[in-house]
C-alpha cells in the first residue's frame, strides 16, 4: 500500500484581518459585502496557487531608487525582512510587489490630486523573489504621508503597500507597512481597523542598526507572516 | 511554533502603480486554439461600476491539472499560467483571456465543476473578498457540485457566468441587489 496521500490545510485567521464594513473608513460603507459569507472549502484550488518565477523580476526592481536616470529625493532607506508562515517556515522563491507615495507624499498615478511634486525620478514601483530563506529587501526613499478626503484633514501616515503570493491562493495577501513612532496612527481609520492594537503593531516596521548602512542608508526590518497549515489526508481518486 | 499572522490593509486607490502587468489579463494568449473571454463589471452597493478595482483568478488548466507541489495528484506536465490579474477600467469592466477549467476531485470521493477562484482588491475592501466563477455549459456537474449545491439558488445564481458565445460574462456586486456570493477562505 502506497503512502498515505496529505494535503495541506490551513488554519483560520482569527479575527486578524479588519472587518469590511468598518464605517469610519468611509469607502468601506457601499463596497463591504453585506450577507454572511459561507466558509470555502480548501480543495485543490485554494491548496495550490500562482509560483511566479524570475520572469517577472528585472534585475533593478528592488530597488526603487534606481529606476531612472537620476537619483530620487528622499531619504534613502533599505527595507528587508523575510515571508515566513504561521509554523514559522520561510517561503522561499515567491513574488514580492511593493509600490508607495514618493518622499513629498505623491503617487505617480493620473488620480493622485495631491499639490505636492512629483519626482522625475520615481516611479514607486519594486518587485523582489525571497531567496530560499524567505527573505526580501528592497531600496527606496521614505515615503512621504499624504493628505485623502476620508475626513476633514485626514493624512494617511507614512506606508508602503506590499503584495504577497505564499504558495497558495489561501496565503494571497495585500497589506501596507508602517513605520515605527508616526505621529498620524491615531486619526488614520485605515491602520486603526484592525481591530486589536497588538494586531496593528504587526504592521509597523523596526529601525534596524545592523541593517543600516553607515554613510549611506537608514535600514528598517520588517517579516511578513502568512497563513500556517497541517497536514490532511487526501483520497486518490480516479481522473475525471 | 506560532508566528503572528500579518493582518491585511486595503489595496488603495493606487494599486495600477504597482500591480498592473501587461500581460497580466493574458492567462493564454489572445487567438490562442479554446481561449475564452471572461468580462464583467464591478459594482458598489449604490450601483456605481468601481473604476479602481482589480481582479486576479487562479484556476485548474482544462485537464484539470495545476502545476504546484502541493498538488498530489500524479501531475500532467503542463506549463498552464493558471493565473490572471486586471485592473478594472473607467467603466469598472475587467477582462481575463485563459482556457476552461477540467473539473476537480475533492479528496473525498466527489466532483467539484470547472470553476475560476476569484480574489477582489479594491479602495475600501480592506481585504479582498474571494469568488468563484462557475460555467451554465456544465448542467451536469455544476447540479452536484459540493460548493453550489450547499448554497442558496439566489446565492448560487451569481456565481454561474452568462454565455455568449466565446465570451462569459460574470459581473461582480460588492454589495446590495443580488449581492455576489462571497466566501470566508
Ligand atoms: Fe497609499
Amino acid at each position: 500500500m502506497p503512502d498515505r496521500l496529505t494535503v495541506p490545510h490551513y488554519s483560520p485567521t482569527k479575527g486578524v484581518h479588519p472587518p469590511l464594513l468598518s464605517p469610519e473608513y468611509g469607502s468601506t460603507r457601499l463596497r463591504a459585502p453585506s450577507q454572511p459569507m459561507t466558509l470555502l472549502p480548501q480543495r485543490l484550488t485554494e491548496i495550490t496557487g500562482p509560483l511566479l518565477g524570475e520572469g517577472r523580476v528585472g534585475p533593478l526592481d528592488h530597488d526603487l531608487t534606481r529606476q531612472h536616470a537620476g537619483e530620487p529625493l528622499g531619504q534613502r532607506i533599505i527595507v528587508a525582512g523575510r515571508v515566513l508562515d504561521e509554523d514559522g517556515r520561510a517561503i522561499p522563491n515567491t513574488l514580492v510587489e511593493v509600490w508607495q507615495p514618493n518622499a513629498a507624499g505623491r503617487y505617480a498615478h493620473v488620480w493622485d490630486q495631491h499639490p505636492a511634486p512629483l519626482d522625475p525620478n520615481f516611479t514607486g514601483v519594486g518587485r523582489c523573489l525571497t531567496d530560499a530563506e524567505g527573505h526580501y529587501r528592497f531600496i527606496t526613499i521614505h515615503p512621504g504621508a499624504y493628505p485623502w478626503k476620508n475626513h476633514l484633514n485626514a493624512w494617511r501616515p507614512s506606508h508602503i503597500h506590499f503584495s504577497l503570493f505564499g504558495r497558495s491562493f489561501i496565503q494571497r495577501l495585500v497589506t501596507q507597512m508602517y513605520f515605527p513612532g508616526d505621529p498620524l496612527f491615531g486619526q488614520d481609520p485605515i491602520y486603526n481597523a484592525i481591530p486589536d492594537p497588538s494586531v496593528r503593531q504587526r504592521l509597523v516596521c523596526r529601525w534596524s542598526l545592523e541593517l543600516t548602512e553607515p554613510d549611506w542608508a537608514l535600514g528598517y526590518v520588517w517579516d511578513i507572516v502568512l497563513r500556517g497549515s497541517t497536514g490532511t489526508p487526501w483520497e486518490p481518486q480516479e481522473r475525471p | 511554533m506560532t508566528l503572528p499572522l500579518t493582518p491585511s490593509q486595503t489595496v488603495g486607490p493606487f494599486l495600477s502603480v504597482g500591480l498592473t502587468w501587461t500581460d497580466g489579463p493574458n492567462v493564454v494568449p489572445s487567438g490562442s486554439e479554446g481561449a475564452i473571454r471572461i468580462t464583467g463589471q464591478v459594482f458598489d452597493g449604490a450601483g456605481n461600476p468601481a473604476p479602481d478595482a482589480m481582479i486576479e483568478t487562479w484556476q485548474a488548466d482544462p485537464d484539470g491539472g495545476f502545476v504546484h507541489p502541493d498538488d498530489p495528484r500524479e501531475s500532467a506536465k503542463s506549463s498552464f499560467r493558471g493565473f490572471g490579474r486586471c485592473a478594472t477600467d473607467d467603466e469598472g469592466v475587467f477582462t481575463i483571456v485563459t482556457l476552461k477549467p477540467g473539473p476537480l476531485p475533492t479528496g473525498d470521493g466527489r466532483l467539484e465543476a470547472p470553476h475560476i477562484d476569484v480574489s477582489i482588491f479594491a479602495r475600501g475592501l480592506l481585504d479582498r473578498v474571494v469568488t468563484r466563477i462557475y460555467f451554465p455549459d456544465e448542467v451536469a456537474l455544476n447540479a452536484t457540485d459540493p460548493l453550489l449545491t450547499s448554497l442558496s439558488e439566489e446565492a448560487r445564481s451569481t456565481l454561474i457566468a452568462v454565455q455568449e458565445r466565446a465570451t462569459f460574462r460574470f459581473d461582480i456586486r460588492l454589495q446590495g441587489e443580488r449581492e455576489t456570493a462571497f466566501f470566508e477562505l
